[in-house]
């Protein structure tokens, strides 16, 4: 028999709020969350504007002792797992625990941390570097952390795709699922970045937006004004469940995932192709491996980073999967309000495009005030607006060229041999 | 303030107890609930509180509050 895979917690951090509700509203309100970067004197750096996590208290999911050992992006993993085990009332126990596993992508891991620590080497020497740097830097110890946590006990990994990496982890651990390898999954991705060096290299690449006087319009995807994208921070981590376990337990059901496509550019190490082929192989894959007709999606929360070549060779992308129906879709990049969140864009947006089959409200692009050139699809612009959704992609392709794409569907008692 | 009363503060920071569990014969581990690494944390930071320098074969020597004590007096000059 055919194992499905739902979806029965969620939680999130990001810099538009410290909560699924939270984050909603702001998002179906256009609402931006970029501001001046406050958290280190941006200085010398040409950009000087971020979405950084606010009026967030880390104490309410660490202990002290712990927050200072951990980097940012392990903190905002915790906060987020808690809240999404909280939210689906999974019970991890000895029964079990060998069936729950974590995969939480990253795309950078604890680079505040390496930059401190390498302050320290450099000023006080090797002996002053703190025991806990290591643990504090590597990608996985935000799964590691988490599944120490609670104790589960199955399957772990970290993919470090870069932009694609909280994607990649939700596929992953969809497929543990439905394969067989585990029964509920931990998953999504995070990231905190926001730093002198993470701003700096970026800047180095011509990759960020400099709208430095206007934080809140700078993060413009498929406008002809765009100059970048702006740099986010947190993520989102979901609870992955087999249907039956999830309906035996009487769980909330928010969704279903059913369908992932991965595929590689094999291009350059930053730019996608024109036409991103790769983007659409991704699509049309996650699209056939359950099965569904292009026509059955209403949804496509984009990768859209307002990046110049980003927006138009996704647009590109979305028409050949999709021809005609494209006119008919809504593809709305809500990276205009957050930011950027790299590795943990894919499991912020995939608790977006969630939402989207949940309440039948699509968030909007903000900032589109000048489709550019190329770029004409509907993007919902500045408004959110109701509209009932079957099937939601989220589009998220990372450095490397990774391409990597997710289908949700809403979920049905009777759909199928659950 | 002390040695002793110093070496405890730095203990109750660095591994969030309080101070009725610092008796001398605590043993970091066992009774103070310290690993490996917060163990090497709690040395850097008494060899910064007191300008000395612990080779990790002392370190291994150090078990207690009393050792600690005893070890930081003796590298000050001031053992008994």
């Amino acid at each position: 028999m055919e194992r499905r895979v739902v979806i029965t917690g969620m939680g999130t951090v990001n810099p538009v709020g410290n909560s699924v509700g939270e984050t909603w509203a702001a998002l179906c309100a256009g609402k931006s969350g970029i501001g001046p970067i406050t958290k280190f004197d941006t200085g010398p750096l040409a950009t000087k504007i971020a979405g950084e996590v606010k009026n967030f208290d880390p104490l309410r999911y660490v202990e002290k002792k712990e927050l200072r050992r951990l980097d940012d992006f392990i903190v905002y993993a915790l906060a987020c797992a808690d809240m999404a085990v909280q939210d689906s009332g999974l019970a991890i126990d000895a029964g079990n625990a060998e069936r729950v596993g974590t995969i939480v992508g990253s795309g950078i891991g604890g680079i505040k941390t390496i930059e401190k620590e390498h302050t320290v080497l450099e000023q006080s020497g090797p002996r002053r570097l703190s025991p806990f740097t290591i643990p504090a830097v590597l990608p996985n110890l935000a799964a590691g952390q988490i599944s120490i946590r609670y104790g589960a006990k199955g399957p772990i990994s970290c993919p470090v795709t870069a932009c694609a990496a909280g994607t990649s982890a939700i596929g992953m651990s969809f497929r543990l699922i439905k394969d067989g390898y585990a029964d509920a999954m931990i998953t999504g991705g995070i990231e905190a970045a926001i730093s002198p060096f993470g701003i700096a290299g970026f800047n180095a690449m011509r990759a960020l937006s400099t709208r430095n006087d206007e934080p809140e319009k700078a993060s413009r995807p498929f406008d002809r004004n765009r100059d970048g994208f702006v740099m986010g921070e947190g993520g989102g981590i979901l609870i992955l469940e087999e249907l039956c376990r999830a309906r035996r337990r009487g769980a909330r059901i928010y969704a279903e995932v059913c369908g992932y496509g991965c595929t590689a550019d094999a291009y350059h190490m930053a730019a996608p192709p024109p036409g991103h082929e790769g983007a659409a192989r991704s699509m049309e894959i996650a699209l056939q491996s359950c099965g569904m007709e292009p026509a059955a999606v209403g949804y496509i929360n984009a990768h859209g980073t307002a990046t110049l070549l980003n927006d138009v060779y996704e647009t590109q992308a979305v028409k050949r999967v999709f021809g005609e129906h494209s006119r008919r879709l809504a593809v709305s990049s809500t990276k205009s309000m957050t930011g950027h969140l790299l590795g943990g864009a894919g499991g912020l947006e995939a608790i977006v495009a969630v939402k989207v089959l949940c309440d039948g409200i699509v968030p909007p692009t903000i900032n589109l005030d000048d489709p550019d050139e190329g770029c004409d699809l509907d993007y919902v612009a500045h408004r959110a607006k109701k509209m009932t959704v079957e099937a939601a992609l989220s589009n998220t392709f990372g450095f490397g060229g990774v391409n990597a794409v997710l289908v949700f569907r809403k979920y049905r008692d009777h759909g199928g041999n659950a | 303030m002390s040695i002793e009363e110093k070496v405890i503060e730095i203990i109750v920071e660095q591994l969030d107890v309080t101070r009725e569990e610092c008796v001398p014969e605590a043993s970091f581990i066992e009774d103070l609930g310290a690993d490996s690494l917060d163990l090497v944390e709690l040395i850097m930071a008494m060899e910064e509180n007191f300008g000395i320098e612990i080779s990790d074969e002392e370190l291994q020597k150090i078990r207690t509050i009393q050792d600690a004590i005893n070890y930081i007096k003796k590298k000050k000059g001031l053992a008994s």
